[in-house]
């Protein structure tokens, strides 16, 4: 009974692993691509000497990290300072539990799986809130006001967004979503929808226009300001798991995940988990190139952009998708 | 409040984002402008003002008379000569130390010697893990002449005519 039950746990466990290794490794590369792709746009070369093409600087600047000091502000409330970088860190791993790479290769394959992944991003501002808060000083204080604002705003309208996508599909299953644009991706159809959503996107994690938090110019680094070694990198880790993630739901959502874009032979010979990687790497070529042609928002900007245009905007398409899906008998079964 | 027609189109479909992204799109496609440093330089002038050297004739006798024309000379008074009479009655540095912290390399020391003893070559990395191995003497000196002969003297002999 026990063994059985051990079994079960160390099964599961090594599922678990599976999927959490080949994500924090996508993280490092994913790194690596944000800054070649950020100096290829201002003509400069990025990270190209450590390992070959500089592949392996994220490892470099990981390894750097692991040997720095931690320092812990004398007046930061240690415990919840500590805590926020792990926080933020694993909310950000723990929503690829429901990303499916196939249409059997998903680590819980479970009914609520959209509702899951807007739950634990939702509570992805919990980690900056505490940040921003134990480390009892003004900056990280200020960043983390503003960037929980941010994700706040941002997360209504790409809440309205997904309801968008699930009138088309009529499932909260993310294998569901995808097997119901098997005939054309969301991308199409929802065309307007899938631009808010990216851009809300870059907004959610706090990428440039919307860096705010991190400001560098009035806020020095945002909720980051106090952090160092170890605890850094973990916020660093987890802002790029949190963008990857976000890439993965915007294809699953948006461009049909794991399917092939034509179903005919060349394309169907490429592993499903292939196409989901190809995809999601697309999306963030298109974050990274972002990242280098816009200059920052100002935060009554952003503010605007969120509340009086993205809302109204996403709430209309809501009802113009749901009238139109009702009055030509398209909704789903 | 008039607004364009044409204005709201723009801002709708995002014309000038669009555009943006595709220069940024091209820009990837172009020729680096990076010279990626320590594997490939920038060229140098003949004039470059780099690290001190102290130049010997050919036969190895070591061209300072000991002027103390680049001590005089100097801004930042980071030169400091003594000199006595050699043996063989010539004129000669018995110590010559360059404090290349205090240097602000002018080159007022190379353009002062009468006879080209004491020149900034084409060095520029010669950066150093203490402060103390940045306080030259002359045996630090004449040992950069040695090294770098070659190129002292042909940056020299290209700059002649200017001089």
């Amino acid at each position: 009974m026990f063994l059985e039950y051990l079994n079960i746990v160390l099964y599961d466990l090594l599922k678990i692993a599976a999927l959490v290794v080949p994500v924090l490794i996508a993280v490092a590369m994913i790194v690596w691509v944000d800054r070649r792709v950020w100096g290829a746009v201002q003509l400069r070369k990025g990270p190209n000497v450590v390992g070959p093409f500089g592949l392996f600087q994220t490892l470099a600047d990981a390894l750097k990290y692991i040997f720095k000091e931690v320092i812990i502000p004398i007046h930061a409330n240690k415990v919840i300072f500590i805590i926020a970088p792990i926080v933020t860190m694993s909310l950000a791993l723990i929503a690829w539990a429901v990303i499916p790479f196939s249409e059997t290769l998903v680590l819980a394959n479970i009914n609520v799986g959209i509702l899951y992944i807007f739950a634990v991003s939702s509570l992805g501002v919990y980690g900056i809130i505490m940040a921003g808060w134990a480390s009892n000083s003004k900056y990280p204080f200020l960043g983390a006001l503003r960037s929980a604002a941010q994700m706040v705003s941002y997360e209504v309208s790409i809440g309205l967004i997904i309801i968008n996508v699930l009138l088309c599909a009529g499932s909260l299953n993310l294998v569901d979503i995808v097997l119901a644009q098997k005939n054309i991706w969301y991308a199409i159809p929802l065309f307007p929808m899938f631009v808010i959503f990216f851009i809300s996107a870059l907004a959610e994690t706090n990428r440039p226009p919307f860096d705010l938090p991190e400001a560098e110019a009035e806020l020095v680094a945002g909720y980051q300001t106090e952090y160092s070694g170890m605890m850094y990198a973990l916020f660093w880790l987890g802002e790029y798991a949190n963008i990857l993630l976000l890439c993965a739901l915007g294809s699953v959502l948006f461009l049909g995940g794991w399917l092939s874009p034509i179903d005919a032979y060349p394309f169907n010979a490429i592993p499903s988990p292939l196409w989901l990687i190809f995809k999601i790497l697309l999306l963030f070529i298109l974050f990274a190139l972002v990242k280098a042609i816009v200059p920052r928002y100002r935060y009554d900007q952003l503010m605007r952009l969120g509340w009086k245009v993205f809302l109204p905007f996403s709430l209309f398409w809501v009802v113009l998708t749901a009238s139109f899906l009702y009055f030509f008998n398209l909704l789903p079964k | 409040m008039k607004i364009k027609f044409s204005r709201i189109l723009k801002i709708i479909f995002l014309s000038e984002f669009v555009k943006s992204l595709y220069l940024a799109f091209i820009y990837i496609f172009k020729r680096r402008a990076t010279v990626n440093y320590p594997f490939e330089k920038g060229p140098i002038s003949p004039r470059f003002r780099g690290e001190h050297a102290l130049r010997r004739y050919p036969d190895g006798e070591e061209r300072c008379i000991a002027c103390k024309l680049c001590e005089a000379v100097c801004p930042a008074q980071a030169i400091t000569i003594e000199a006595e009479p050699r043996e063989d009655g010539s004129r000669r540095t018995t110590r010559y130390d360059i404090d290349m912290l205090k240097c602000i390399y002018c080159g007022l020391c190379q353009e002062s010697c009468p006879v080209d003893a004491i020149v900034q070559g084409p060095n520029f990395e010669f950066a150093t893990e203490t402060r103390e191995e940045l306080y030259y003497n002359k045996e630090k000196l004449l040992e950069n002449g040695d090294k770098w002969e070659k190129e002292l003297a042909h940056n020299i002999k290209v700059d002649k005519s200017f001089r």
